[in-house]
C-alpha cells in the first residue's frame, strides 16, 4: 500500500512507469486514503469501486459529466441523475488512461465559496476541520490537498478553482475562457464557466491542463491553444515584468497576514530578478463583483431552468404542470439557487434588462480594457486570490453578501475572461494563504512559468501539518 | 357608410428540411416511433451545448435573399425563455433584435396587378416538442389526464418570416401565402407540406377606414395550416370586425387559435397575456457572420423566382393560368411541353395532369404534348390512362395513341352499322361487285368517328358486316 498523502501527479505517475507499483494497487491506496479520511472531510459524493484506464487516479467536480457515474452538481434535484455521456474534458482524461476515483462535493450548482452550500453536507478544510475548504470546488481542493487523490478537476465561475484552492494550500488555474471544452459541464454562467485543475505542484497543473484545453468541436465558444503548453522547468524570473495591482491588494477585508504573505511573495518576485511595478485597476475592482452578480445570476437564471421535473432528475407529483414545476424547484432547489434564480430572472426583466444586464455587459467591457492596459506594461498581475485564510463552517453563511466578498480578488479577471492561477504562498494563522497570477488571454505558460519558479522558491509544504502526524 | 379597408400582416413558420436538428446532428423527421430522434442536446441533459447546423443557417440566408431581404453581417442567436414541457431547455434558442436576414420584399402578382409586400425579417430558431394531451378536452394541457412528450421534434430548424402588414384582402394573402409556399419548395429548403405542420402561418387582421393609414386594434388567427382555411378565417374576422365598428364597437385585442385539421370548429379564443420572455444573447454560441462569399455563392444559385415567372407567363396565358401553374409548380413542365395553343397545354397542365396525380418534374414534356396534340381524336378514358403513367420512365405516347385506335374495335360496330344503314346505295353497289366503294365507306366511319377510329379494324369490321 502507498502512503498518497504526499504525492504528487507526476509522483504517482513515476512508481507506474517504473513498476514500483500497478494502475491498481495505486487506484486501491487513493481509495483507501478516502476510506481513512473522508469520513471527517466529506470530500467526495461518489466514489468508484474500479475505473478503467493504466494511468493514475483523477476526481471530477460532481458538475462534470461522467457517463453512468451520478452526477449532482450538489443538488438535490439532480440527486438520482445519472448522465448519458462523458464531458468532452472527463473524455479527455480517460483517453490519457486517467481513472475515475470518484465525484468531489461542491456549493449546489457552484453557487457559493465554501461547499457550505452542497445539498448533501458541507465539505471540511484538511487544515482545519472546523473550516471550510472554499468554494464552490471545495471538495476538489481538499480532497487534493488531503491526499484523497493525485490530482482534481474543479470549475470557476466566480473563483471557484482559485478561491478554494488557495484555501486548502493547494494550486488551482482558472484557465482563459474558451481553452476549455464546457460540453458536459452542468451550467451555471455560460459566459464564464470554465474547467480548471487542481494540483499539488505547478507542474501537474500546467500537465493536466494541456490535456483537456483545446477546441472541443461540441463547444463552439473554444479554440484551439495559440501554443503548446510547456512544463515549467524555469527557476527564475528574469525579464518578466510583475504589476500590483493597488486596488486589488489594497481592498477593505484583506487580512493583515494575507497581505503580509503576498508581501513576501512580491518581493521574493525581485530576488528571482522580476522587474515589480505598481498599477491600478480602480473600475474593476469597484464594478467586478457587483458587475459579476448581475451577469451569473442572470445566465444561471436561464441555465436553470432545464431543472424542471419532466426528463430527469427530482420530481415531485402534483395534479397540474405549473403546480409540479413549483414544487419539484421548491425543493429541488436550495436556497442559493433559488436567490440567485430570481436576482437572475429580475434582472433579465422587460424594463430592467437595459439597467443589469445591458449595462453590466458594457461595464464587462470596460474591465476588460482596463485589464488589458495594465497587462500591456506587465506580463504578469499579483494579488491575494482570497482576501481571507479559510473561515469557520457557519462563519458566513447567514449573510450571502459577506460570502460573496470572499470572490472579491478572483472576480475580477474572470470577468475579462483572463487566467488566473493561485498557488500557496505561505501561511498566516496556520492557514494556507494563496497567491493569484492574473496572465493576458492565452498567457498560460507565462503563468506556469511565474507560479512554479515562486513555488521553487517558496518551498511551501502543501501537506497540512496535522495529517502529516 | 364606411368603407372598410382590411390591414393583414402574416407570420410564417417553415421547418428547413435540413437531414440533422438545429443544434445537434439527430436526424430530423415526420411519423418516428416517438422520442427515437433524441440525444442529450436535445433532451436539455444537464451541460449539453448547441452547435448550430451550418446548412440550416445557409438556406435561411438562401430565404432571405428570395425575399429580397439583406443578410445580416453579424447575427447573433438569443434565449428566449419560458416553461413549458414541449421546451426542454426552459428557453428557445431563437433570434431577437439581431435577426440573420431583415429589411426585404416581395412582388406579389395579382389579377389586378402586383403587390409589394414588405418582409420586416426571417430568422432562425428551433422548434419546440411535441405535447400529446392525453384525456380532458381539446387537446389542451388544461384539463388533460396527463400529457406525454415526443422530442423528435425538439431542435428542428425553423424559419420565422414576419410581413408587414401590407396585405389587404383574405384572397391577397392567401396569393402571398401559397407563392411564398411555392418560393420555398423551389429553394429546396422545405416540403413545406402543411399537412406535417412543416409550414403554418399566424395572421394579423385588423380594418380601418379606407383612405386612412392608421393602424387599429388587431387580432390574431394562430396555427393556420390551409389556404382556403386561412383566406376564410381572414373573411371572417374582417367581417366580424367591421360589424363590430359599424354598431358603434371597439375590436379587442385578442387571439383565435384555430385546431388544426378541423376547420369548421369556431377558434378558442383568448386574451393574450403580454409574456416577459427575459431575452438575452445567447451565451452559449458565438455570433452568426455570413462570409460574403458564401453570400455571393447562394445568391448566384438562386433561379428565376416564381412571381417572376407568374408575370412573365402572364403575358401568354392569363394571371390565373399563370398563378396556377407556377404556385401548382406546374409551370417549368410547361416550359418543357410543347404545342399549340399554349392555353390548352396550360389548361391540361392545370387541371387533368393535376387530377391524374403524377409528379410534373418526372414528366417527359415531348411526349406529353403528343398525348395533347391527340386529346380530341382518342378516348378521354385513353387519355386520362396514358397521363396516369405520363410520368413512368419507359411512357411512350405512341403506346397509347395506337391503343386508343385498336380498343375502340368494339365501339366501332354500331357506327358501322350506322354508316352501312345510312349508305343503302353505295352498299348494293359494293355487294353488287364494286369493291372500290370500300374505301368511300371507311372514310364515312373515319368521319363519324373524327379520325379516331384505327383504320385497319375498319376495314376489317365493314368487309365483314358486308359480306352478310
Amino acid at each position: 500500500m502507498i502512503d498518497t498523502l504526499r504525492l504528487t501527479a507526476k509522483d504517482a505517475n513515476a512508481l507506474l512507469s517504473s513498476g514500483e507499483v500497478s494502475a491498481d494497487e495505486l487506484f486501491v491506496s487513493y481509495r483507501n486514503a478516502v476510506e481513512q479520511r473522508d469520513a471527517e472531510l466529506n470530500c467526495f459524493l461518489h466514489v468508484c469501486d474500479d475505473s478503467p484506464g493504466e494511468g493514475i487516479p483523477i476526481a471530477f467536480k460532481d458538475l462534470i459529466s461522467t457517463k453512468g457515474i451520478p452526477t449532482t452538481a450538489g443538488s438535490r434535484i439532480l440527486q438520482n441523475y445519472v448522465p448519458l455521456y462523458d464531458a468532452t474534458v472527463a473524455e479527455r482524461c480517460k483517453g490519457r488512461g486517467l481513472r475515475t476515483l470518484g465525484k468531489t462535493n461542491m456549493d449546489e450548482f457552484a453557487m457559493g465559496s465554501s461547499t457550505e452550500n452542497s445539498a448533501f453536507g458541507p465539505t471540511r478544510n484538511p487544515w482545519d476541520p472546523d473550516r471550510v475548504p472554499g468554494g464552490s470546488s471545495g471538495g476538489s481542493a481538499a480532497a487534493v490537498a488531503a491526499g484523497l487523490v493525485p490530482w482534481a478537476l474543479g470549475s470557476d465561475t466566480g473563483g471557484s478553482v482559485k478561491q478554494p484552492a488557495a484555501l486548502c494550500g493547494v494550486v488551482g488555474l482558472r484557465p482563459t475562457y474558451g481553452t476549455v471544452s464546457r460540453y458536459g459541464i452542468v451550467a451555471f454562467a455560460s459566459s464564464l464557466d470554465q474547467v480548471g485543475p487542481i494540483t499539488k505542484t505547478v507542474a501537474d497543473c500546467a500537465f493536466l491542463y494541456s490535456v483537456i484545453a483545446g477546441r472541443d468541436s461540441c463547444d463552439t465558444t473554444t479554440v484551439e491553444l495559440p501554443e503548446r503548453i510547456e512544463i515549467p522547468q524555469t527557476e527564475d524570473l528574469r525579464g518578466l515584468r510583475v504589476g500590483v495591482p493597488k486596488e486589488l491588494n489594497e481592498a477593505d477585508g484583506i487580512e493583515r497576514g494575507v497581505s503580509a504573505a503576498v508581501e513576501r511573495a512580491i518581493n521574493l518576485c525581485r530576488d528571482l530578478g522580476a522587474d515589480v511595478g505598481e498599477c491600478e485597476l480602480p473600475r474593476s475592482v469597484e464594478y467586478g463583483l457587483p458587475c459579476y452578480y448581475l451577469v451569473a445570476p442572470s445566465e444561471a437564471s436561464s441555465n436553470l431552468a432545464r431543472y424542471d421535473g419532466v426528463r430527469y432528475g427530482l420530481r415531485v407529483d402534483r395534479d397540474g404542470i405549473r403546480e409540479m414545476y413549483e414544487q419539484t424547484r421548491d425543493e429541488g432547489f436550495g436556497d442559493e439557487p433559488k436567490r440567485r434564480i430570481m436576482l437572475g430572472a429580475y434582472a433579465l426583466s422587460a424594463g430592467y434588462y437595459e439597467a443589469f444586464y445591458g449595462q453590466a455587459q458594457k461595464v464587462r467591457t470596460v474591465i476588460r480594457n482596463e485589464f488589458a492596459a495594465a497587462l500591456e506594461r506587465f506580463d504578469v498581475l499579483v494579488s491575494p486570490t482570497s482576501p481571507t485564510v479559510a473561515f469557520p463552517l457557519g462563519a458566513k453563511t447567514d449573510n450571502p453578501l459577506a460570502m460573496y466578498l470572499s470572490d472579491v480578488l478572483a472576480i475580477p479577471p474572470n470577468m475579462a475572461g483572463l487566467p488566473g492561477l493561485s498557488i500557496p504562498c505561505g501561511l498566516s494563522d496556520r492557514l494556507p494563504v494563496g497567491l493569484q497570477l492574473i496572465g493576458r488571454q492565452f498567457s498560460e505558460n507565462v503563468l506556469f512559468r511565474t507560479g512554479h519558479a515562486l513555488e521553487q522558491a517558496l518551498a511551501f509544504d502543501p501537506v497540512p501539518p496535522r495529517l502529516a502526524a | 357608410m364606411t368603407n372598410w379597408q382590411s390591414v393583414i400582416g402574416c407570420e410564417i413558420h417553415v421547418h428547413l428540411g435540413t437531414e440533422t436538428k438545429m443544434f445537434c446532428r439527430c436526424a430530423t423527421g415526420f411519423g418516428d416511433p416517438e422520442n427515437t430522434r433524441t440525444c442529450p442536446v436535445c433532451l436539455a441533459h444537464p451541460g449539453s451545448l448547441p452547435v448550430p447546423n451550418a446548412r440550416a443557417i445557409e438556406w435561411t440566408i438562401k430565404l432571405g435573399l428570395a425575399l429580397g431581404c439583406e443578410i445580416a453581417p453579424r447575427a447573433i442567436f438569443h434565449r428566449k425563455n419560458y416553461f413549458y414541457p414541449d421546451n426542454p431547455k426552459g428557453y428557445q434558442i431563437s433570434q431577437y433584435d439581431e435577426p440573420l436576414c431583415v429589411d426585404g420584399a416581395v412582388d406579389v402578382p395579382g389579377p389586378d396587378g402586383s403587390t409589394r409586400v414588405g418582409i420586416v425579417r426571417a430568422h432562425l430558431e428551433e422548434d419546440a416538442a411535441k405535447n400529446v394531451h392525453m384525456g380532458g378536452a381539446e387537446g389542451r394541457i388544461h384539463g388533460a389526464d396527463r400529457t406525454l412528450v415526443d422530442f423528435n421534434r425538439a431542435g428542428t430548424p425553423l424559419v420565422e418570416i414576419v410581413t408587414r402588414p401590407d396585405l389587404h384582402s383574405a384572397e391577397e394573402a392567401k396569393r402571398f401565402l401559397q407563392l411564398l409556399r411555392q418560393t420555398v419548395r423551389e429553394l429546396g429548403i422545405s416540403n413545406a407540406e402543411m399537412q406535417e405542420g412543416s409550414m403554418r402561418f399566424d395572421v394579423n387582421v385588423s380594418v380601418r377606414p379606407e383612405g386612412t393609414d392608421e393602424l387599429r386594434t388587431r387580432t390574431e388567427l394562430k396555427n393556420i395550416n390551409s389556404f382556403n382555411f386561412a383566406a376564410q378565417g381572414i373573411e371572417r374576422e374582417i367581417q366580424r370586425q367591421i360589424a363590430i365598428y359599424e354598431s358603434g364597437g371597439e375590436v379587442e385585442q385578442e387571439t383565435l387559435h384555430f385546431v388544426p385539421g378541423i376547420e369548421d370548429a369556431p377558434p378558442l379564443r383568448s386574451k393574450e397575456e403580454a409574456q416577459d420572455y427575459r431575452y438575452f444573447p445567447e451565451p452559449d454560441l458565438v455570433p452568426i457572420q455570413p462570409p460574403a462569399e458564401l453570400i455571393e455563392r447562394v445568391r448566384a444559385e438562386l433561379g428565376e423566382l416564381p412571381a417572376a415567372r407568374i408575370l412573365r407567363l402572364a403575358e401568354e396565358l392569363d394571371y390565373s393560368l399563370a398563378e396556377g401553374l407556377v404556385t401548382g409548380g406546374r409551370d417549368e413542365l410547361y416550359s418543357r411541353t410543347p404545342g399549340e395553343p399554349r392555353r390548352t397545354v396550360a389548361n391540361v397542365l392545370m387541371n387533368e395532369l393535376t387530377a391524374a396525380g403524377v409528379d410534373p418534374a418526372n414528366v417527359y414534356g415531348d411526349e406529353l404534348a403528343r398525348l395533347i396534340e391527340a386529346r380530341d381524336r382518342i378516348p378521354r378514358e385513353t387519355f386520362t390512362k396514358a397521363l396516369a403513367a405520363s410520368a413512368d420512365d419507359d411512357f411512350d405516347a405512341g403506346a397509347y395513341l395506337g391503343e386508343a385506335l385498336i380498343a375502340d374495335a368494339s365501339e366501332l360496330d354500331p357506327v358501322i352499322e350506322q354508316i352501312i344503314a345510312a349508305h343503302e346505295e353505295q352498299v348494293a353497289a359494293y355487294r353488287a361487285g364494286k369493291e372500290g366503294l370500300l374505301g368511300f365507306l371507311v372514310g364515312q366511319v373515319m368521319r363519324e368517328t373524327q379520325g379516331k377510329a384505327n383504320p385497319r379494324i375498319v376495314n376489317e369490321r365493314l368487309r365483314e358486316k358486308l359480306r352478310t
